[in-house]
């Protein structure tokens, strides 16, 4: 720590008790015409208010106490999405999430159509969005004129703001049926004989899926992946460019090479936002626990089916179900998301703050 | 002494750059570097294409429903026209008041213990990363969260369940962005005021969080604006109603939770309500985010998207 930061704790802790008796004094030197041993208005205010080792103590507590909040909120959440799925661990065990089995009415709970639609959309998203989000932050950060590079990052971070029933909305009115009239048709002629592409498409399915959640996550790729690339030196980009090279081998030896460890952190943010996704995947999945190799597949995710079916879940099995999914979901997310920032951190920790 | 010879370094044989195999190689990479740069600007129109294609449905879907009626009617019954969303506009207010009354404190308190008193401890690291995490916890599971707090043992939804859901999805977001506005903070004019004889609370207070205020009220508004279009937590929480209630242990409308529910009903007229919904709520928060472009540095938006 630089020096300075010593003696700002050194000085609130220590000089306050001691400041009165000596004040008077060193004001009577200095300024005899008042009338030797009454201090002065403000010195007098100062060491009769507000100052002292309690108050400050009992401040920087209370900013502890808040900040300790944070801590209880996670062990909150964890806590009380144990004790309520409680009944479905004891009952299921880890059979759960390898059972395919949904069926609230013989009382027979399995989750594993739910992680395959969760995992396959979150794939879909990232193997979509990924490339785009490069390209993008490629775009801004080394080949867009400088005029250019605000507005088109204000653009994409704009689309992070739209909230996700919004997307829902679009998707429902907009992509579904596009998806069902045009873009499905075509993918059937074209691809079909993978096996993905085949079977009735109704429009709602897998691939809609992916792609609104691709849509969604691709702002947080780019503009982490942007601030990732604007973090390696300058030094570096010259270095490469003298010994000849064109501008893409300077971006891909000099920066993407540099920063890949961030991307990936970048990507698995992403991937954290993909597998918690809920609102706008419930709307165009089309909420049918199947596991099927065909994309037009109706299908659900793990949220999708907490936001679907919670609120009419009926008999304590059922709903106990639904929470010991969300605590799947919050402990997977979690590892996810910590993960992630431990190597976004590593990349960017000692870059400077916002560096255009 | 050494007596031998300096052996002259043998000269390379200089390169041809006109043999044709080099000339092949820098048209080969001449061409990669022009269709990487297409790749990337195609990239960018891709991206920019879904963005407009929302903003003008929107704008053109929306538009149209929009009346006095919708920000001064209750919705009407299925099957009567008319009706409007005044009573979600109004809950999710009431929400959102609560929300920013219980996270705002706790988030900007959380990042003054950071910034101020936490510099380089274990525990603030610690802190630090547990905000980033819970950032990133789908908002489906704080919903569930509280719904097993509040809602089962209170035994039915409320308006002070949604808030406290929204309330914890502010808090990291403000902690950052309060954490790192007071980090921006000069330590010359904390210890002019140490210097002064003012105790650290105040110099908090008065100097470090006056100094920051413009960035903290940003990341505040931006958090707001985050939790502002939520919808899944409060699905389970706040749940909804189609009439006006101002009681906040009842169940509350709220314009995200509306907008679904009439998104996925079959009638024409709520999908028509929908959409202008979406874009009362769009404007709202495309006002607000585009404010904290204007005021903040590139800085705060960092770990709040």
């Amino acid at each position: 720590m630089p020096p300075s930061r010593m003696t700002i704790d050194r000085v609130s802790g220590s000089s306050l008790p001691a400041a009165p008796p000596r004040t008077p004094a060193v004001f009577a030197v200095a300024n005899p015409a008042t009338g030797g041993a009454t201090p002065s208005p403000i010195r007098d205010y100062l060491s009769k208010r507000g100052s002292g080792r309690f108050a400050d103590s009992s401040f920087a507590a209370l900013m502890l106490l808040c900040a300790c909040s944070i801590f209880a909120i996670v062990a909150f959440i964890f806590w009380i999405l144990t004790v309520r799925s409680h009944l479905s661990l004891v009952q299921f065990g880890w059979n759960f999430f390898s059972s395919s089995a949904w069926d609230p009415v013989s009382g027979a709970f399995g989750a594993l159509p739910f992680i395959y639609g969760t995992l396959a959309t979150s794939f879909l998203a990232l193997l979509m969005a990924v490339p785009l989000a490069l390209g993008v932050a490629v775009f801004v950060t080394e080949l867009c004129p400088k005029p250019l590079r605000a507005p088109i990052s204000f653009l994409t971070e704009l689309l992070a703001a739209i909230p996700s029933v919004v997307y829902g909305l679009w998707g429902v009115f907009v992509l579904v049926p596009l998806m069902r009239d045009v873009i499905g048709p075509v993918l059937t002629k074209t691809l079909g004989w993978t096996g993905f592409f085949s079977g009735p498409n109704f429009g709602v399915g897998l691939l809609t899926a992916g792609i609104i959640l691709a849509i969604m996550i691709l702002p947080i790729i780019s503009s982490l992946t942007r601030d990732i690339m604007l973090a390696v030196p300058n030094s570096q980009r010259e270095g490469v460019l003298a010994l000849g090279a064109t501008r893409w081998e300077m971006i891909r030896v000099g920066v993407l090479r540099n920063s890949r460890i961030g991307i990936v952190g970048a990507v698995m943010l992403g991937l954290g936002r993909a597998l918690g996704e809920t609102m706008a995947v419930t709307m165009v999945i089309g909420n049918h626990p199947n596991i099927s190799k065909s994309l037009f597949a109706p299908a659900n995710t793990l949220a999708s089916v907490i936001a679907g079916e919670f609120t009419e879940a009926t008999g304590d099995l059922y709903l106990s179900a639904l929470i010991e999914i969300g605590l799947a979901l919050f402990l997977v997310t979690i590892v996810v998301n910590a993960i992630a920032r431990l190597l976004v951190w590593a990349v960017t920790r000692g870059a400077p703050v916002g560096a255009a | 002494m050494s007596t031998q010879p300096v052996i002259p370094p043998t000269q390379p044989r200089p390169m041809n750059f006109q043999s044709k195999a080099m000339r092949f190689n820098t048209a080969r990479r001449s061409a990669t570097n022009y269709f990487v740069g297409g790749l990337a600007v195609l990239a960018t129109f891709i991206v920019l294409a879904p963005l407009a294609a929302i903003l003008f449905y929107l704008v053109y879907k929306g538009a149209s429903s929009l009346n006095l009626a919708f920000f001064t009617h209750v919705p009407a019954p299925v099957g009567e026209p008319g009706g409007g969303m005044a009573n979600s506009i109004m809950g999710s207010g009431v929400i959102l008041i609560l929300a920013s009354l219980m996270g705002i404190p706790i988030g900007i308190s959380a990042g003054v213990y950071l910034a101020e008193f936490g510099r380089g401890k274990v525990l603030a690291n610690a802190v630090r990363f547990t905000a980033d995490v819970l950032n990133g916890v789908p908002s489906i599971v704080m919903g569930i969260a509280i719904y097993s707090l509040v809602v089962m043992p209170q035994k039915h939804f409320s308006a002070l369940a949604g808030g406290i859901v929204l309330a914890i999805m502010m808090v990291p977001t403000v902690t950052r962005t309060t954490e790192e506005m007071l980090s921006t903070v000069p330590h010359a004019i904390r210890e002019a005021a140490l210097g002064l004889g003012v105790p650290k609370w105040r110099t908090v207070l008065s100097v470090s969080l006056r100094t920051a205020s413009p960035g903290i009220i940003t990341g505040c508004m931006l958090a707001f604006a985050r939790v502002a279009g939520e919808t899944a937590p409060l699905l389970f929480t706040a749940f909804g109603n189609q009439f006006w209630s101002f009681k906040l242990n009842e169940p509350i409308a709220a314009l995200p939770l509306q907008i679904f529910v009439y998104a996925i009903s079959p009638y024409d007229e709520w999908h028509r309500l929908a959409w202008a919904g979406s874009l009362v709520l769009i404007v709202m928060i495309m006002v607000s985010v585009t404010l904290v472009r204007i005021y903040a540095s590139r800085g705060v938006l960092k770990g709040g998207s």
